[in-house]
């Protein structure tokens, strides 16, 4: 290690990205895929009704409504808490009207019981539950995982992913360090030409979303950060939970209510207030709560949207008078807001539709980096090792590389595939369903390294690749012959979410149709050794893998 | 990256573990201490501080590890990562930590 700084960062970035590689593809496609997590428990869940927004309502009638029934149900409380419908700056869904309501806790207790229902907005009539879906992980479940994988405890799962994320944040810095001409690099593309097309690919993916990757990479980090860095706590507040509490007050301020109950100041004008401030529809609900030796309050709470998305705006008033009341300072000053700068750029819920499927591109950018950076790995290495005319000698690495690379790049959106095909065909009673869709994208993930195994290299690539890009496009047919929220159904009715989905598995389809193809031809065993000269690394390579 | 892989002979193996482990735990060691030390001197409310400082951390695992990598001296890396984390350990103690532990 006696050489520069770009010679240790492209060492440094070959091993730190090859020992991390894997895992994160794992969690680029999983997390990719929670950018539409909504999206897609709502298409894993077809017996909801289709999206429709609610009929124009008055805030001040849809308040006494909910307030009635919060002084039938909780006449004293901790604190009262009305939802009103509304979308959020996203404009993604409709959350529905509701109340909720915190008893006074328990002594020795910081929270009391809270309890939701939701109303009728017509008449204020507390509305049954919805129908119940099916059993389903959802989207919602595809997206946990890239954070704590499967089958393994929380704490393990977390720390796994977070050495992994460190790994990469390594891998970006020092990627970007061997990178003398970033700029030019980004702008040079060798196509046909084995490996170093492999690198012209990895660079101009890497760089195209290098804010992105660089911005999901430390965030992710802060989302666990005591997890991940716990020094600071322990030492200045000491270990466990309830040190953590106190650490937490401090930092949030203290949650501590006095008992409520209906306000006496009319609510109608404050809502008139409100929507002077923020606009008609813009507010998202409404809430009573008390600090002990302070008068009651009324706060205003604007709809989540923008880079506030955590701590939106809100408006004071003194539940008895209506008089309007300062604003309470911010907790958590600089520090906290950066924080929540960080999780809000990180999840993206502030987005509008255009800017989440942003994210999704750079999501995909970030899983094409990852698998372009791997296969450069095996590329690179086998072409070393076949010009030292070892063709006969199989290099264990080597190989066990090029497997897991087949099996991980395509091999697991065949299995997420996989995953979509079991929520539509697992039977709809069964106990345990939505462990059940779990195990069985496993099990297609298994089966994929199996055949990784069991095939040559290129017919492996290839035909993996052409059962990802079938199993994908017939999703949307999968779901047709299984439920009524097809797609004639849903363009009809102008549901994008719904249609949206079904358009994304054809898209993607689509996508790996043309990879397998292209795969395919350039991995076709060529007549050799006219091009000697500038041997074409990939074919001799995967020509001769099978040990 | 230089060495053929077949040739790397089992010192150069032993002495690649031994930058790993000082890199990755050395440098751990040492980003803890240094957090400590930062949120004691971050002039904010105590909560505050240590948010932004363990915020910051990252930052500064991510440039111990480069130089971990970087320094021709394995030597010199582990005396780096000891000799600081105690400095840094001692600093802390000596600003006052520990204290509601």
């Amino acid at each position: 290690m006696k050489e520069t700084l770009r010679q240790t960062a492209a060492w440094l970035h070959t091993w730190v990205g090859l020992v991390a590689g894997w895992l994160l593809f794992f969690v680029f496609v999983t997390g990719t895929a929670g950018y539409f997590e909504r999206e897609i428990t709502r298409w894993m869940q077809p017996e909801r009704p289709l999206e429709i927004a609610p009929p124009a309502f008055e805030p001040a009638a849809l308040a006494t409504l909910a307030m009635n029934r919060l002084e039938q149900v909780a006449p004293v409380a901790a604190s009262w808490s009305i939802t009103l419908p509304h979308q959020d700056g996203s404009k993604r869904a409709w959350t529905d009207f509701s109340i909720r309501w915190e008893e006074m806790p328990q002594p020795g207790h910081s929270f009391g019981a809270s309890t939701r229902e939701r109303l009728d907005p017509a008449t204020g009539a507390v509305l049954p539950p919805e129908a119940e879906p099916r059993e389903t992980s959802g989207g919602f479940g595809l997206y946990r995982m890239h954070y704590q994988l499967h089958y393994l405890p929380y704490q393990w799962a977390i720390r796994i992913v977070g050495i992994a994320t460190m790994l990469m944040l390594l891998a970006i810095v020092s990627g970007v360090i061997t990178h003398k001409k970033i700029i030019r690099d980004f702008f040079t593309f060798r196509p046909g030409k084995g490996q170093r097309s492999w690198l012209d690919a990895h660079n101009a993916v890497s760089v195209m979303a290098l804010p992105f990757f660089l911005m999901i990479t430390y965030t992710g980090l802060v989302f666990f950060l005591f997890e991940y860095m716990p020094a600071g706590r322990d030492v200045l507040y000491g270990t466990g939970d309830a040190n953590a509490d106190v650490y937490y007050e401090e930092l949030y301020g203290d949650h501590e209510h006095a008992a409520i109950s209906r306000p006496a100041a009319s609510i109608a004008p404050l809502i008139t207030q409100a929507e002077k401030a923020w606009g008609k529809g813009n507010l998202a609900g409404i809430a009573v709560e008390r600090h002990p030796g302070e008068p009651a309050e009324i706060v205003l709470s604007r709809v989540a949207s923008g880079i506030e998305y955590y701590s939106p705006a809100q408006l004071h008033f003194n539940a008895d008078t209506g008089a309007r009341l300062p604003d309470e300072p911010r907790e958590g000053g600089t520090a906290l807001a950066t924080a929540e700068v960080m999780y809000a750029l990180h999840e993206g819920q502030f987005v509008n539709i255009g800017g989440r499927w942003l994210y999704f591109a750079a999501g995909l950018l970030g899983c094409g980096m990852i698998g372009t950076g791997l296969s450069l790995w095996a590329s690179k290495r086998r072409r070393r090792h076949l010009s030292e005319g070892r063709e006969a000698d199989e290099h264990f690495g080597i190989r066990l590389v090029e497997i897991l690379n087949v099996a991980t790049i395509a091999g697991l959106p065949l299995a997420v595939a996989g995953f979509f095909w079991a929520n539509r065909l697992l039977p709809v009673e069964m106990t345990d369903r939505a462990a059940w869709e779990f195990h069985c994208l496993f099990a297609v993930w298994l089966g994929t390294l199996f055949y990784a195994l069991g095939r040559p290299l290129r017919q492996a690539w290839s035909e993996l690749l052409w059962a990802t890009s079938g199993a994908f496009a017939l999703i949307p047919i999968v779901n047709a012959l299984t439920t009524d929220r097809h797609l004639g159904v849903t363009i009809a009715h102008g549901d994008w979410a719904l249609a949206g989905f079904d358009l994304t598995m054809l898209g993607l389809g689509a996508a790996f149709g043309l990879t397998a193809r292209k795969v395919t031809t350039r991995l076709r065993p060529q007549t050799p050794p006219a091009e000697a000269a500038i041997p074409s690394p990939l074919p001799s390579t995967l020509k001769e893998s099978r040990a | 990256m230089s060495g053929k892989i077949e040739t790397m002979s089992a010192r150069y193996r032993w002495t690649v573990a031994s930058r790993v482990a000082a890199a990755a735990l050395g440098g751990y060691a040492l980003t803890s201490a240094a957090t400590v030390v930062l949120t004691l001197l971050w002039p904010l409310p105590k909560a505050q501080a240590l948010l932004a400082a363990s915020m910051l951390s990252f930052v500064l695992y991510t440039i111990v590890v480069l130089w971990a990598f970087h320094c021709r001296s394995l030597r010199r890396v582990w005396t780096v990562m000891a000799l600081g984390t105690a400095m840094l350990a001692l600093a802390a103690w000596s600003l006052g930590a520990g204290g509601a532990a």
